[in-house]
């Protein structure tokens, strides 16, 4: 039987960028392919020629065996391709069933059918465990089930071949086992599935095969069980990368950050961290875990001055700064790593050396007065770049030119490069590859080690097991516990992710990640 | 991948696939950055000849019997457009010969006389370097500044108020003094404009916009009533000739200190934008706003600081004018300075060395433009075309790129301004 999907010599170049190099893949029937590299490795890319949103320069594919030349998004779907994309694409005022129908609404005469595809939507959750209340508004479901809305609409147009992007970048450990239930559900009933991810861990769990890509080529496929995430990571990189940073334990002092009962609101005016009491000390790391949305943005914005609290206090080596501004805060010897790089981090316009004096461009000696001493700005800029090894031409290139980990250098070289006391990492190492990500851990560790005070927010479990020596909880703008790093695991932080706090000396179950993986299976 | 490379990864950036540009990208951008504003000119003048050619009767009656004589036809069209262009260049620069001629007679009153199309030229661009400046410093900021209109008006009736009022003052107090009047009211123009965005969020567009007839009927009572000479026509008094702006030479040059004044204005912005602190400031608050709160600066304080600035260079230009040309304020008195101040900032590219060029070029083709319009009856409109298709080349790039297959650059996103909510 020739595979469901091939893809043979696929070459796309746009300006500057060869982003595919004569790829070959092969999807088989009925099987879960893993597609990981870098970003910049060019997956986005591929997927999007397959799915029909650019054409090829090189190449062809074939579905079950016959050549096709795809014209859109609607011409992959009439195959039976059908794309489900890390940044959902449903309309959060509709209903699921408005938004499984959407562009191919069925009518009964002039009028939408809506109870037809009601119906539909039911019979596809009970065959494959998704179900979903047709009639419930998307938006208030959470992302797991909105996860869920986003499959019933491919498996609704009949796809047979589900590409998945990042699909458990936004879900609780729970939430990834279901879905890996529901893909082995998909799996028996004859569908195949490309499973685009760059986690690591996650792959050697879900997939039958694991394709890499590095820098536009294909650089080698590989079954899990002949290979473990080290010999992935270098095929990803391309040399050898530490997944783990090695770490001596902690010797905390004296509390450097004291955060008392606060309260911080978004950017509607409701509540989003609901009275939070926490400190952290010099020399530790305190890790804040928990699912995007449950009030750690807001409380790194009460912390770094941007969005003052609305109650509570938060006391820096002992001075209050609940109504401080970023500029003061920054002045007491705070560096913040920002969520969203490239809008608070980076002035994107800006070159390199610009965007390292970012937040002292006015004080000596980067300048003299209102004088900007270029001299000394591009000097430091020099030394920083060399020093935390960013991958950049010079320094007078925009830092938009960086690739996202470079980019992510430069504001750790700009932070760290300051005698700080206390840092707040927030997603440090989002979207970034494993080489950077490696390095960042190992810096990170290095302030530590010298006495620095460490917050860390991450919505990645393996970040916070890696780096902390704490662990708050974040749930629904509160901390359900804090727990030393070494007395938990994925499983219990899964729990408590959810909303659920296990009973006082409760055993949950120990041991490393290797059993849960196994458990899975 | 040589064997002696250390356990740390490689410093160099080799060339990659997926990585994108490198130096020499930066530097053909730079090329491109004055070569497409320049072809976007010529591509200009080309497409307004063939309006030339196709408004004059007599190349399109050639050209209807251009199959039985098209060497006729051709030679109607070219003698069409020769003479529009060259009554434009005439009007603009001057006659060379006419020039060479009075060099060489020694003639003061001749020479003055072939000079005085180029001299012209420069006092026409004078009011459009200044209120380039200004919507490009508003521009470099993110803000939008419509009102360089209203803020020009002020600022003229800022310096002429002083400069009628003060009587018997020596020059070198009176005149700096009209100037600071000029740049006070068109400053208090903006930074109200401006104060209004940072505190409620109100858009400068709307703002600016209502400042603009709030300014024109605030003109009309203060030149109908308070500020007005004694007699019948509604203009203020001429002002007193110690705060006039020198003219260089005597009549019939009107070219002052003025245009100078606009070139060091043009210097001091180059300055202060790209080599103090606030200008790096009001430039990161332009390019990211959310960053640069987030680096501590204070948006506010920017937005009403710069909007001050443009509306003071804005009222710098009216107080050139009223003190270097025209000496006395009239009602409805500006040309539309602040409006085509938007057009000369956008090819500029906001840039005060662009906008000097830009501002040069327009000053030039209006000069041109009232000459051509009566030595060859080519209506003045020919002028807005050839400016609005220039507009439209500089902000549309690529046009230019698709005619004269310039390789396109990975551009970063230059946003002018920032909408409703952002």
């Amino acid at each position: 039987m020739p595979p469901v999907l091939e893809l043979r010599g696929i070459t796309k170049a746009f300006p500057g960028v060869l982003a595919n190099d004569h790829i070959d893949l092969t999807l088989e029937q009925g099987e879960i392919l893993a597609l990981l590299g870098e970003n910049g490795a060019g997956k986005t890319t591929l997927m999007n020629i397959l799915y029909g949103l650019y054409k090829p320069d090189e190449g062809e594919i074939l579905v079950r065996g016959e050549k096709v030349n795809i014209q859109g998004p609607n011409d992959a779907i009439a195959r039976g391709i059908g794309m489900v994309h890390q940044h959902f694409m449903l309309v959060p005022v509709m209903t699921v069933t408005e938004n499984v129908m959407l562009g191919v609404e069925t009518t009964r005469g002039l009028v939408l059918d809506r109870e037809q595809v009601a119906r539909r939507i039911e019979e596809i959750g009970r065959e494959h465990g998704l179900e979903v209340d047709p009639h419930a508004y998307v938006k208030d479901l959470p992302v797991g089930l909105q996860q869920r809305v986003e499959i019933i609409k491919v498996l609704y147009r009949n796809a047979d071949i589900l590409i998945l992007d990042e699909p458990t970048a936004v879900l609780t450990p729970q939430e990834v086992e279901d879905l890996i239930e529901v893909l082995q559900s998909l799996i028996a009933q004859g569908k195949s599935i490309i499973f685009i991810t760059h986690k690591l861990k996650e792959v050697m769990a879900v997939a039958d095969r694991i394709t890499v890509l590095r820098l536009g080529r294909t650089v080698g496929t590989v079954e899990p069980s002949k290979t473990d995430p080290q010999h992935l990571a270098s095929l990803m990189v391309g040399r050898d990368v530490n997944l783990v940073v090695a770490k001596k334990p902690a010797t905390p002092g004296n509390p450097v950050l004291e955060v008392n009962d606060m309260i911080a609101l978004d950017d509607r005016g409701n509540v989003a961290v609901n009275g939070v009491t926490f400190d952290v000390r010099a020399g530790e790391v305190l890790g804040v875990a928990g699912v995007q949305g449950n009030g750690q943005t807001e409380l790194v914005y009460a912390l770094t001055g941007l969005r003052p609290p609305a109650a509570g206090s938060i006391r820096i080596l002992g001075q209050d700064v609940s109504k401080a501004n970023p500029r003061q805060i920054t002045e007491k010897g705070v560096a913040h790593v920002p969520e969203d790089r490239q809008k608070h981090g980076l002035v994107l316009s800006f070159p390199v050396s610009d965007n390292i004096a970012l937040n002292t461009y006015y004080l000596s000696p980067f300048a003299k007065g209102v004088n900007m001493q270029q001299g000394a700005i591009l000097a430091a800029s020099e030394e920083l770049v060399d020093q935390f090894d960013v991958r950049t031409p010079n320094v007078h290139v925009n830092v938009s030119t960086l690739s996202g980990g470079n980019q992510q250098k430069v504001i750790v070289a700009r932070e760290f490069s300051r005698p700080i006391k206390l840092l707040i990492a927030s997603q440090p190492t989002r979207g970034l590859d494993v080489g950077s990500i490696e390095y960042i851990h190992s810096r990170i560790i290095q302030k530590r080690d010298e006495g620095t005070a460490v917050l860390v927010v991450s919505s990645e479990l393996d970040e916070i097991l890696a780096l902390s020596d704490r662990i708050a909880v974040m749930y629904k703008g509160q901390i359900l516990d804090i727990v030393s790093a070494r007395g938990t695991n994925k499983k219990h932080l899964g729990l408590l992710m959810a909303g659920i706090k296990p009973a006082e000396g409760a055993v949950v179950a120990t041991g490393g990640d290797e059993e849960e993986i196994e458990r899975v299976f | 991948m040589d064997t002696t490379q250390p356990a740390v990864a490689p410093k160099t950036e080799k060339k990659r696939p997926g990585r994108s540009r490198t130096p020499s990208g930066q530097r053909s951008g730079l090329l491109q950055t004055i070569l497409i504003p320049f072809l976007a000119v010529l591509t200009g003048l080309i497409i307004g000849a063939i309006v030339i050619a196709v408004t004059d009767s007599a190349a399109v009656a050639a050209f209807g019997r251009f199959f039985q004589a098209p060497g006729a036809a051709l030679a109607a069209v070219w003698h069409a457009v020769k003479t529009a262009y060259g009554a434009l260049f005439y009007g603009s620069i001057g006659s060379l010969s006419e020039i060479t001629t009075a060099l060489g007679s020694g003639d003061p009153a001749a020479i003055r006389q072939a000079f005085w199309p180029i001299t012209e030229s420069l006092v026409a661009s004078t009011p459009y370097i200044f209120t380039g400046l200004a919507v490009g410093l508003g521009f470099k900021a993110g803000l939008f500044n419509i009102g360089a209109e209203g803020q020009f008006f002020m600022g003229s009736l800022g310096a002429a108020f002083v400069g009628y009022s003060l009587i018997g003052w020596p020059w070198y107090l009176h005149l700096p003094l009209a100037i600071l009047g000029g740049f006070a009211a068109g400053a208090i123009w903006g930074a109200i404009p401006g104060w209004l965005k940072a505190k409620t969020g109100g858009h400068e567009v709307v703002n600016t916009i209502m400042m603009n007839y709030i300014a024109y009927r605030l003109s009309d009572w203060l030149i109908n009533g308070p500020m007005k000479a004694p007699g019948f026509r509604p203009v203020t008094p001429h002002i007193q000739m110690s705060a006039a702006l020198p003219r260089l030479f005597s009549d019939p040059l009107r070219i002052n200190v003025g245009f100078f004044l606009a070139l060091i204005a043009a210097a001091l912005v180059f300055w202060f934008l790209f080599k103090t602190t606030i200008g790096f400031q009001i430039r990161a608050v332009g390019a990211n706003p959310d960053a640069a709160r987030y680096s501590g600066m204070s948006i506010t304080r920017t937005i009403v600081l710069a909007m001050t600035l443009s509306g003071g260079l804005a009222g710098l230009g009216g107080a050139s004018q009223v003190l270097g040309v025209d000496y006395w304020v009239g009602q409805g008195f500006s040309a539309g300075y602040g409006f085509d101040a938007i057009a000369v900032a956008l090819i500029g590219k906001s840039h005060p060395v662009g906008i000097v060029f830009a501002a040069l070029l327009w000053g030039f083709l209006r000069s041109g433009a009232t000459r051509m319009q009566s030595l060859a009856g080519i209506p003045i409109d020919i002028i807005s075309i050839i400016q609005a298709l220039v507009i439209v080349f500089v902000a549309a790039p690529d046009i230019i790129r698709g005619l004269y297959r310039l390789r396109k650059i990975s551009a970063e996103k230059v946003v002018l301004s920032r909408g409703w909510g952002s």
